[in-house]
Parts: structure tokens; C-alpha cells; sequence
């Protein structure tokens, strides 16, 4: 058992903002305090649970006025955030895996009628084998659905993008749905510490538009929202959906950066972790991060030039930063944590990277990886021995032209 | 301004037209014949959210809308939870002051049979569960009609349908109409009601009994629908006029639990009546007519001892 010989001093802490012991649960649940939300719609998943419970607390203790539906599934539960917020009132919900499965039909709609709604997803695994434990593939099978998608890779930033995106979804030049990850179990339940912002500066720095500033459902200015689109005019909806995905670039970025400027935190599309010098580096999504982070350190220990680049933004694409921060390294490898089954290359995240590079000329000696799958334990030992491969296929100039799973159960060795 | 006291003549329907001319539904359409009569009575402050169907298609092809009220539509399914939603924010929004705490804004949800008897019943179960302050009227035009006259779980016993075709083996649906008012009774909310458009008074007071509820109101309309019915477009009014005096539609009311039927039949007429006037159920033998009439005998049965009077009287040949 660890003891604690000295309690830190006031003077120590970096800043003069109060500390907390939190989980990520706890981290979403005080961003939508603070941001003052108006409706909550939820329905229980594990690992999400703890949001809900969180938030129907604060409702009991009178810390957040806004009202709770307790609906009768995750279906009814996006259906009646968007209707929320189609009726003028910041909304929000949560789930997880299935959960998102089920919202799938709304989703789209969401985003198609421009509705800024913002949601948190502790990702899970999908069915079936059932699986409570953390992996991407609920993540990533929304990525399509046109919503901006927002990695956590720890506690605060679960607290943070939540702040931001709030701020994001009701830009103007935006109106699009945002959801912000936090690793199921993972960050859902794992304390860290959490700096969070008072109330009224989240108030300032995400305030609540005045009513009208965009089309609601009101009496005394009548509009018809969710409308039949035929040919003829859907084509126009859906191009100016994908415009004002691109355009959410610019608001996303200045949120991150006025972010910084306000509380010291800066945020941008992607962190990128020994670039500057880095011959391989592997690109990674959420908490995983921390762990490629880990064996990059290791790695430089030992002399070997590893890097990493973490996606903070994965909707919209952050390719742009990404190819620049590429271009240099000798050999790239992503490090999957779904399966996108029979696909030209089994990881989704892998194959958004490789266009990224192919459709810029940058071609590089490049490897997909998948482990990690249904909470299954990815060790720094792994991560290393992926580098090691990257290090080889930088020497030979060769790509590996199919997905490496790693972490299997096999006798022929841990790599499929 | 909403319609909140019971009228006694067709005079006093509200003159202000609120669901417009210009939409595309089908002549002699009941639903859009009952949506016209249900916008005149909640008038200006109220919120529509519509299920995916006849109505929705027919009034929204974008960039014409046939409708004056602030109108929502996401999906099929999800008309309770909707609605719900938006009732939620009106609440929050008004107990935090961004909107006039003092008017009086109502939603009503709208969806068809299939929205509702099928794919929607799980969220208007929710929401009648929840107690939201929403009327919610299905319109029933007993199949899914809006893609070709398929079978849905409100098509009536012997009915032809597009998935319940006339053959050799099988001869039109051979299993009994879903009791959604049943279900909605199950459900403890404080208003239920049947109504018919053949009976505009009724059921115009029966809106307003729903608008002045503060809570779930559920109200049922027969609907007749000419393409799928198979009816000439001027039979309209006549068929649904006939589905009360057979006793195939009962026109009732559950207040805070209590029944009662709003419109007594007297003597009924054959079931044959209202049968053989319509192409989708041409098939049907004497036989086939004979079992139906019992099966109505033993509802109008059910129903006087629910209500605890004979309200629907015996067939009168």
C-alpha cells in the first residue's frame, strides 16, 4: 500500500483552480452541470450508467435544473434529445455500445435537421459475443453518421471537450451533434485527478445563444422541421451538411485554442507525442494513447526515435495535420481498436490515414494494427514490439499489405 | 386561440384553417380530413410532432408545407418519445424563464396505426408511461398505407391487404385487430377516447377533452382510407358512419378510468353493410361474414359491461 509522506501544498499546485478526485462519469456528468443543460434524456448502459446516476443526483440535489427523461430506451432517448433541442433547449444523453446501436436511425437524422445535440459515449464493445469492456467499434460505426467526434484520452479532457463541444454544436456555422468519447471503464470508471471550471466561466466561455438565433419550434414562428426531401432538393441538404462539416474545422479549432488561452489547456486536432525527430511512429485514438505514449518512452530510452500521434478530432478528419506531421517519419503504423470486417484493410482508422497520405503523394512503409479488442489488456510490452515491426519495415522500405491483430490467443504466437 | 369548451353545433368549429389546402393526400382522405379538424381545435400554441406516414409525406414535400403550427418530424417509431422531448423542454425552458411561464403551449404527437399499434408502441408506451403532458392521436386507417396497403397490427379480422392477399390457401388477414385503447387504458392516463369523422361534434369535443387534460391523453380515429379500403373517393363519411352503427366502431371515452360510450347505438345494423361496401373485404363468404358478426356481437357485449349499460343495442336485420 502506497503512503502518502507529505500532503501537497497550495503553492505547489500549478494552478490556483480547486482539484478533485473524479472519474470520467463524474467529469461528464459536472460538464453538463456546469454548462447549465436543459434536458437530459438517458437510458442505463454499463459503462455509462455512472453519467446518468450522476445526473439524476445533481437533478435530486438541486445543483442542476433541467429535466431528466427517464426514457424506455436509447432510441426514444436521441429521439428526444433532438426533439429537445429542435424545441430551443441545450440537450444532451449518453450510452454506450448497443446503446449507440440503437440510436443508429436518429443519428442521422440528428445531424440531417442540424440539431446540436451533444452526446457522451463511454465506447464498449459490440455484440456479439456480448461485451461490457472497452474497444472502438461503437465509436466506429457512427463515423459515417455525420457527427463531429471528439476523443478523450483522459479525465479532464473528458471534462473539457464536453465544455467545447457544447460550444461547437451551436456555433452557427456549425449546428451539427457532437460526441465526446470517454474509454469505457477505462476513463468511465477510473479515478484521476480533474480541474474543473466554475460554472460561470463554462457559462462564458459555452453561453446559451438567445432563442431564435436559429429555426425552433415556436408558436409565434412556425417552421416545419424534419421535412420529405425528394430528389430534387436532397442532394443540396446533404452537400451543405458535408459543407458545414468542413467548416466546422475553423470553429473547432478556435475552441480549442480560446480554450487554452482562457484555462491553460490547449487543444487542437491532434497531440502529437516526439514528432519532431520521430523515424516511426504509430497514430492512436483515446486512452490508448497514454499506453503508446508509454512505450514511445521506453523506446527513447533505448535510443530508438518513436513517436505518436494521438487523434483528438476524429470527425471531421484531421488530415491536413496529419499529413504534415507524417510526412517525415520512415515507416507508420495505426493502431486499430475495431474491426471494419473485410475491409481493404481490417483497421478503420488505418484506412482513413493511408487515404490521408495516398491522396497527398506521401507513401510510406505502412503497417495496421489491431488489439485491444472487448477490453482485452494491450500491454506497453506489445506497443514496443509493434514499433520493432515498424522499425523493420522502415529498414526494408515494405508495407505489410494485410491488418495484423496482435494480442491473440494462438499457438502459433500472439500475431495473426 | 385553442378550442377549450365542447360545442353543440357544426357552426362553432373554428373558421381559421391551420392544416392548408395544397397538400397531396388523396381525395376523400380521412386522416387529412380529421388533421384539419384537430388543428382547428388546439389553434396557434401548439407543437405538432409527426410520425413518418400518409400525413407526414403528404404535407411536407419540401419547399411546401401544408402546415401553420410549428411541426416536427424524425422518424416511424418514435412519435411518444419525440413529443416527449419536446414537452421537456418547454418545461425547462419555461420554469427557467427563456420562455413565458404564463402561456399555455400544447404538444400533440400525431402517427398512424402502424406508428403507433407496431413500431411506435414502445415509445408511446414510454410516454403515457412517464405522464407527459401530450395528446397523442392515432389515426387508423387499419393498414400501412403510405407503402401499399400492408398488413399492420390494426387491419381488421377477413381484411385483403397487400401482405394479406386473397389466395387459394389464405383469404385476406385471419387474426383480430390490436385493442390499442386497451392498451392505452392499462396505462392509467387520465383521457382515452375513440372517435370517428363521420361524427365531427364528438369528435371535435373529444379534441378538446384531450387539449384541456394536463397529461397523456390518447385519442383513437377511425380513419377511412379510399385507395386502401377500396371505396369510391365520395364514400368516405358513409363507410365511417356505418363502422358505428354496426358496432365495428364504438365511439368511447375513458375519463380518469371511467367508460362510457359518447354515442349510443340504439339498433345496430349488419355487419354485411359495412362490409360489403368495401373492395378489401369483397372476398369474404357468407361464412366469413357470419363469424365476423359474432365476433362484433361479442365486443358490443364486452363493451356494455364495461360501461354498465346496454350502449350499443342488438342487431336489428
Amino acid at each position: 500500500m502506497a503512503v502518502v509522506k507529505e500532503k501537497p501544498r497550495e503553492e505547489q499546485l500549478p494552478t490556483r483552480r480547486r482539484k478533485i478526485a473524479a472519474t470520467g462519469s463524474d467529469a461528464a456528468a459536472y460538464a453538463v452541470r456546469d454548462a447549465d443543460v436543459d434536458v437530459v434524456a438517458v437510458y442505463p448502459i454499463t459503462p455509462q450508467a455512472p453519467i446518468a446516476e450522476n445526473i439524476a443526483q445533481m437533478i435530486a440535489d438541486g445543483e442542476l435544473d433541467a429535466e431528466l427523461i427517464h426514457v424506455e430506451s436509447e432510441h426514444s432517448a436521441m429521439s428526444a434529445a433532438v426533439a429537445a433541442a429542435a424545441t430551443g433547449a441545450r440537450s444532451f444523453t449518453a450510452t454506450s455500445s448497443q446503446g449507440l446501436e440503437l440510436m443508429h436511425e436518429i443519428l442521422y437524422i440528428a445531424s440531417g435537421l442540424r440539431q446540436p445535440v451533444v452526446m457522451a459515449l463511454a465506447t464498449r464493445a459490440l455484440s456479439a459475443p456480448i461485451n461490457i469492456w472497452n474497444d472502438y467499434a461503437d465509436a466506429m460505426a457512427m463515423r459515417d453518421t455525420s457527427w463531429i467526434m471528439i476523443f478523450s484520452e483522459n479525465v479532464q479532457e473528458v471534462y473539457d471537450n464536453l465544455v467545447q463541444a457544447f460550444r461547437i454544436a451551436e456555433h452557427p456555422d456549425v449546428l451539427l451533434p457532437v460526441v465526446v468519447t470517454l474509454d469505457g471503464y477505462i476513463l468511465s470508471h477510473t479515478t484521476e485527478a480533474l480541474e474543473p471550471l466554475d460554472r460561470e466561466e463554462v457559462l462564458s466561455f459555452a453561453p446559451k445563444r438567445p432563442r431564435g438565433y436559429r429555426p425552433v419550434l415556436d408558436p409565434d414562428h412556425p417552421v416545419t422541421i424534419g421535412v420529405l426531401g425528394a430528389p430534387n432538393w436532397y442532394q443540396e441538404v446533404k452537400v451543405q451538411q458535408a459543407l458545414a462539416m468542413r467548416e466546422s474545422r475553423r470553429v473547432i479549432e478556435e475552441t480549442g485554442k480560446e480554450f487554452g488561452k482562457r484555462y491553460g489547456r490547449e487543444y487542437g486536432f491532434i497531440e502529437p507525442y516526439y514528432m519532431d525527430d520521430a523515424e516511426v511512429a504509430i497514430v492512436t485514438l483515446g486512452a490508448t494513447s497514454s499506453l503508446v505514449k508509454a512505450a514511445v518512452n521506453r523506446l527513447r530510452e533505448q535510443g530508438v526515435k518513436a513517436g505518436m500521434v494521438k487523434i483528438r478530432v476524429f470527425r471531421p478528419f484531421p488530415a491536413e495535420e496529419l499529413a504534415k506531421v507524417l510526412e517525415n517519419v520512415n515507416a507508420l503504423g495505426v493502431l486499430d481498436r475495431a474491426v471494419s470486417f473485410g475491409g481493404a484493410l481490417e483497421g478503420p482508422l488505418a484506412m482513413e490515414v493511408l487515404s490521408t497520405l495516398a491522396v497527398r503523394g506521401i507513401t510510406k512503409p505502412f503497417i495496421s494494427f489491431i488489439h485491444g479488442l472487448g477490453g482485452r489488456d494491450i500491454f506497453v510490452k506489445d506497443v514496443v514490439e509493434m514499433y520493432q515491426k515498424l522499425l523493420e519495415a522502415a529498414k526494408s522500405g515494405k508495407s505489410v499489405t494485410r491488418t495484423l491483430f496482435y494480442g491473440v490467443r494462438s499457438r502459433r504466437g500472439h500475431i495473426i | 386561440m385553442a378550442l377549450t369548451k365542447p360545442i353543440k353545433s357544426l357552426w362553432e368549429i373554428p373558421r381559421e384553417e391551420r392544416f392548408v389546402g395544397g397538400h397531396a393526400a388523396c381525395q376523400g382522405c380521412g386522416a387529412a380530413l380529421v388533421l384539419r379538424h384537430l388543428t382547428k381545435v388546439v389553434g396557434k400554441d401548439a407543437i405538432i410532432v409527426n410520425a413518418t406516414g400518409c400525413m407526414e409525406v403528404i404535407s411536407t414535400l419540401f419547399p411546401r408545407t401544408a402546415w401553420r403550427n410549428p411541426w416536427l418530424h424524425l422518424a416511424f417509431e418514435n412519435a411518444g418519445a419525440a413529443a416527449s422531448g419536446v414537452e421537456a423542454a418547454l418545461k425547462a425552458l419555461q420554469r427557467k424563464g427563456v420562455l413565458d411561464k404564463n402561456r399555455y403551449i400544447k404538444v400533440v404527437a400525431i402517427a398512424g396505426d402502424g406508428g403507433t399499434f407496431d413500431i411506435g408502441l414502445q415509445s408511446l408506451s414510454g410516454m403515457l408511461e412517464r405522464g407527459h403532458d401530450v395528446m397523442y392521436v392515432v389515426y387508423d386507417n387499419e393498414a400501412y398505407m403510405n407503402t401499399g396497403i400492408q398488413r399492420s397490427g390494426a387491419t381488421p379480422y377477413g381484411a385483403w391487404t397487400t401482405t394479406t392477399p386473397v389466395g387459394k390457401k389464405f383469404r385476406g388477414e385471419w387474426r383480430p385487430k390490436k385493442d390499442i385503447v386497451g392498451i392505452a387504458y392499462a396505462h392509467r392516463i387520465p383521457y382515452i377516447a375513440t372517435a370517428n369523422p363521420a361524427y365531427p361534434i364528438d369528435m371535435i369535443n373529444k379534441f378538446v377533452k384531450a387539449y384541456n387534460t394536463r397529461g397523456p391523453s390518447l385519442v383513437h380515429v377511425l380513419t377511412p382510407c379510399t385507395p386502401g379500403w377500396r371505396i369510391p373517393e365520395s364514400k368516405t363519411i358513409e363507410v365511417a358512419k356505418l363502422a358505428v352503427q354496426t358496432g365495428m366502431w364504438v365511439l368511447l371515452e375513458i375519463e380518469n378510468g371511467k367508460p362510457k360510450v359518447t354515442v349510443k347505438v340504439r339498433k345496430r345494423k349488419p355487419v354485411r353493410e359495412y362490409l360489403k361496401m368495401q373492395g378489401r373485404f369483397r372476398h369474404l363468404t357468407e361464412e366469413d361474414i357470419k363469424k365476423i358478426q359474432e365476433m362484433v356481437d361479442k365486443y358490443v357485449e364486452e363493451i356494455n359491461r364495461w360501461v354498465g349499460e346496454e350502449a350499443i343495442g342488438p342487431v336489428e336485420e
